[in-house]
C-alpha cells in the first residue's frame, strides 16, 4: 500500500519536473502536450508491471533523485572520453545539452544538427517524423522524454549518399556539482539508397546520482543502411529507447554494449515495415558489482520476405543482474519471414543472476523462426583441457571469457570501433596472451 | 621417471582404482589394456589432474616430484601430456593463439624466453608435417567442427609442440579409420626418444601394431592383473578378456 502511494508521489514529482523543463518549441507543441498528458495518465511503471518485473526503475528514481533540484552545470573537458584515431563527425552533449565548442561536423553532404537547431532549420522534416515512431502512449519514460527533452541529435541523410565518416555522439554527464537528469532526444532520417554509421557513447564523471533518458527515432528508407553502435561504460543510470522503422530492402545493424552502470534499461524496437529487409541486433553485456542491465528488444515483421537476426550475450560477475526479453512479432501477411534469436549467458558467481525470456508471437504460417537461450557457468571440461596444456587456470578462464565476448565483435565492420571494443574487453578479463 | 604406488581413486562414491602399481622409465612405451569400465581412462585422468577424481590412497612420483600435489597446468609444465579421448571444442579460441599461450607458459616455467612470432610459426610448420595437419585447420577455433580424425591429429600436433617427457594417449585410436590411425601412430613414433616415455591406453590391440609397446599391462577392476611384453596384447586380441577375468576369479 505504502509502495503504491510512494510510486504515485514520485510520478507527481516527475510531472512537476517536466512542467519546469518542458520543451518550449511551438513546432512540436502538440506532441509535447500530448506526451505530458500521457505521462500524467500513465505514471512511472509500477513495481508489478510485467515489462519492468526485474528492473525497479521507479524505486531507483524515488530513492536517488530530488526532483525539485535543477540539473547541475559542468566545466568538464570531454576530450578524454573520445575514441582516438577515427575520422568522424563529432557531437558532444554535456548533461543533456549540446556543446558546440567541443563538437565538429565536417561531412557536407548530410545534415547534422542539434535537435534544437533542427526545429528552426528543418521544421518540415521535424513535423513529418518527430514523435511518430516512439510510443509515448503506453511508455511513460518515452512520454517523459517527448515532453521535456533538452537537446539531441538530428541527422538527415538525403537520398543516394553513402556517408563514409561515422557520426559520433558523446553523451557525457558530470555530476561533480550535483545530480543530473539528462533527457535527450535523437532523430535520424536515412534517405533512399543511402547509408550512415552512428556511434553513441555514454560517459560520466562525479559521484552524485545521474539518470539519462535518451530516445532515438530512426526512419530508414528504401534500400538504405544504418549501422548504430551504442557503448555504455559508465556508472550512471540509463533508460535508452531506440525505435527504428525500416522500409523495403533496407539494412540495419545495431550493436548494444553495456559494460558498466547502476541500472540500465535498453529498449530496442525494430519495425520491419517493408519487404526484403535485413536486420541484425547484436548485444553484449559484461556486468560486475551491483549493475543491473535489462535489454528489452522487439522486432516486428509486418510484411513478407524479411530477415531478422538477434544475438545477445552476457557475462555476469559479482552481484550483477542481467535481464533479456526478446520479442518477435510476425504479422499475418508477413509470410516467408526468417527470424532468429539467441541469448547466451555466463554466470561467474552464485550471487549473480540472469532472467531471460524469448517471446515469439507468430500469426503467419509460412515462416522460419527460431530462438534459444542459455545460462550457465564456464565449461569445466574446456577449462581442464586448456590447463592440461600448461595454461594457468586464470589465463584459461580469461581466454574463454574473452572468446565468448569477442564473438560479437566479429560482426563489426569498422576496424577502429572493433579495436576499441576489443581493447576494453581484453582489459576487463586481464587478457595477457 | 614415473612411479605409481598403490594408487586408489574414486569419483563420487564409486571406487574405480583399487591399488595401481606401475613403473615407467625414460624411453619406454607402456600399453594399458583392459575391458570397458576397468579404470583405464580414470588412470589417465588422475595422472593429468582431473579434479572430479579423488585420490584416496597411494603415491605418484614424477621426476622426483609428488605429481598428485601439482595443479593440472603444473603437471603439464613439468612434462606430462594427456592426449584426450574426447578433445574439447572451444569456440572463439584459435588453435594458433592457444598453442602459443600454452607453449610460452611452459617455456616460462622452464626458465626459457617466450618465442617470438617468427620462431613460433616456423616451429609450428615443422610440427605440422609430423601429423600431416593443415594450416587452415589450425587457423580455426580449437577443435570446433573438426572431424574425429582431425581432433586426434590435433592432439598429437599439440604433443609435438609441447615436447612432453611423459605422454599419455587415452584411447587415441577410438573413432579413427585405418589411414588416420597410421598418421597418428606415425606421429607418435617420430616423437619417441630415449628421454621420453609413452603410456598408451587402449581397448584394442590395433593401435599397438603401429606403436610397438615394451610392456603391456592388463587393467581389470581397478588393478593391474597381468603384465607382459607386446605378445600379451596379441594374446588378448586372439582370446578376448574373459580368460583374464577367469584367472582373476580363480586367484
Amino acid at each position: 500500500m505504502s509502495v503504491i502511494a510512494a510510486e504515485k508521489n514520485i510520478s507527481q514529482d516527475v510531472a512537476t519536473w517536466i512542467t519546469r523543463n518542458v520543451q518550449p518549441s511551438p513546432i512540436v507543441r502538440s506532441m509535447t502536450d500530448q506526451a505530458f498528458s500521457d505521462f500524467t495518465r500513465l505514471g512511472l511503471p509500477l513495481h508489478k508491471t510485467e515489462e519492468f518485473k526485474y528492473t525497479p526503475i521507479t524505486r531507483l528514481l524515488e530513492k536517488n533523485f530530488n526532483f525539485s533540484l535543477d540539473t547541475a552545470t559542468s566545466e568538464l573537458d570531454p576530450s578524454r572520453f573520445f575514441i582516438k584515431g577515427m575520422e568522424a563527425n563529432v557531437l558532444v552533449f554535456i548533461n543533456g545539452f549540446f556543446s558546440a565548442k567541443h563538437s565538429s561536423i565536417s561531412s557536407s553532404e548530410i545534415t547534422i544538427l542539434s535537435l534544437r537547431e533542427a526545429l528552426v532549420k528543418k521544421p518540415e522534416l521535424i513535423s513529418e517524423h518527430f514523435a511518430k515512431y516512439a510510443d509515448h502512449k503506453t511508455d511513460a519514460l518515452a512520454a517523459w522524454n517527448t515532453a521535456s527533452w533538452s537537446d539531441g541529435t538530428f541527422i538527415h541523410v538525403p537520398d543516394n549518399k553513402i556517408i563514409e565518416k561515422p557520426v559520433l555522439l558523446y553523451h557525457i554527464n558530470d555530476t561533480t556539482n550535483g545530480q543530473i537528469i539528462a533527457i535527450t532526444r535523437n532523430l535520424f532520417i536515412v534517405g533512399k539508397n543511402s547509408e550512415v554509421t552512428v556511434l553513441e557513447k555514454f560517459d560520466s564523471a562525479g559521484q552524485a546520482s545521474c539518470f539519462s533518458n535518451l530516445v532515438t527515432e530512426c526512419a530508414v528508407a528504401e534500400n538504405a543502411g544504418l549501422n548504430f553502435y551504442s557503448i555504455q561504460n559508465d556508472s550512471a543510470n540509463h533508460y535508452n529507447l531506440k525505435e527504428i522503422h525500416q522500409a523495403d530492402n533496407s539494412r540495419v545493424n545495431t550493436f548494444t554494449f553495456t559494460l558498466d552502470g547502476k541500472l540500465v534499461r535498453n529498449n530496442l524496437h525494430l519495425v520491419l515495415d517493408g519487404e526484403a529487409i535485413e536486420s541484425h541486433m547484436y548485444g553484449l553485456y559484461l556486468l560486475k558489482g551491483d549493475t543491473l542491465a535489462d535489454n528489452h528488444t522487439a522486432v516486428d515483421h509486418k510484411k513478407p520476405n524479411s530477415f531478422s537476426n538477434e544475438l545477445y550475450k552476457g557475462i555476469m560477475d559479482e552481484n550483477s543482474k542481467g535481464v533479456f526479453n526478446g520479442k518477435i512479432y510476425v504479422r499475418p501477411n508477413a509470410q516467408k519471414t526468417n527470424a532468429f534469436q539467441a541469448n547466451k549467458n555466463i554466470l561467474l558467481t552464485n550471487s549473480s543472476t540472469v532472467n531471460t525470456k524469448p517471446q515469439l508471437e507468430i500469426w503467419a504460417d509460412d515462416v522460419k523462426c527460431s530462438h534459444g537461450c542459455t545460462a550457465g557457468q564456464l565449461d569445466e571440461e574446456a577449462l581442464f583441457y586448456l590447463q592440461s596444456r600448461g595454461i594457468q587456470k586464470e589465463t584459461a578462464r580469461a581466454m574463454m571469457l574473452y572468446a565468448f565476448a569477442a564473438e560479437l565483435l566479429q560482426n563489426i565492420k569498422q576496424p577502429v570501433i572493433r579495436e576499441y571494443l576489443d581493447k576494453i574487453i581484453r582489459a576487463r578479463f586481464n587478457k595477457e596472451f | 621417471m614415473l612411479t605409481i604406488k598403490n594408487l586408489q581413486a574414486k569419483i563420487g562414491d564409486k571406487q574405480i582404482l583399487n591399488g595401481i602399481n606401475l613403473n615407467v622409465k625414460p624411453g619406454e612405451v607402456h600399453a594399458i589394456m583392459g575391458p570397458n569400465g576397468s579404470g583405464k581412462s580414470t588412470l589417465a585422468s588422475v595422472l593429468a589432474g582431473r579434479e572430479e577424481y579423488e585420490v584416496t590412497q597411494g603415491d605418484v612420483e614424477f621426476l622426483g616430484k609428488n605429481l598428485l600435489e601439482l595443479s593440472p597446468e603444473d603437471r603439464a609444465r613439468e612434462g606430462v601430456f594427456l592426449a584426450f579421448q574426447y578433445p574439447v571444442e572451444i569456440p572463439g579460441v584459435s588453435t594458433v593463439n592457444f598453442m602459443k599461450t600454452a607453449l610460452n607458459q611452459i617455456r616460462k616455467h622452464r626458465g626459457q624466453e617466450a618465442l617470438d612470432a617468427v620462431s613460433f610459426l616456423s616451429l609450428m610448420k615443422e610440427k605440422m608435417k609430423l601429423v600431416e595437419i593443415d594450416q587452415s585447420l589450425l587457423n580455426r577455433a580449437l577443435n570446433e567442427g573438426f572431424s574425429g580424425g582431425e581432433k586426434k591429429r590435433n592432439e598429437i600436433f599439440q604433443m609435438a609442440m609441447l615436447e612432453p617427457k611423459l605422454s599419455i594417449l587415452d584411447e587415441t585410436d577410438s573413432g579413427l579409420d585405418i589411414d588416420a590411425l597410421r598418421i597418428v601412430a606415425n606421429g607418435v613414433n617420430k616423437l619417441r626418444s630415449k628421454n621420453n616415455a609413452t603410456i598408451v591406453v587402449t581397448h584394442y590391440q590395433r593401435l599397438l601394431d603401429y606403436i610397438i609397446p615394451d610392456f603391456v599391462h592388463v587393467l581389470y577392476k581397478g588393478k593391474i592383473v597381468k603384465s607382459g611384453g607386446k605378445e600379451l596384447a596379441l594374446e588378448l586380441e586372439a582370446k578376448g578378456y574373459d580368460w583374464i577375468k577367469d584367472e582373476v576369479a580363480v586367484a
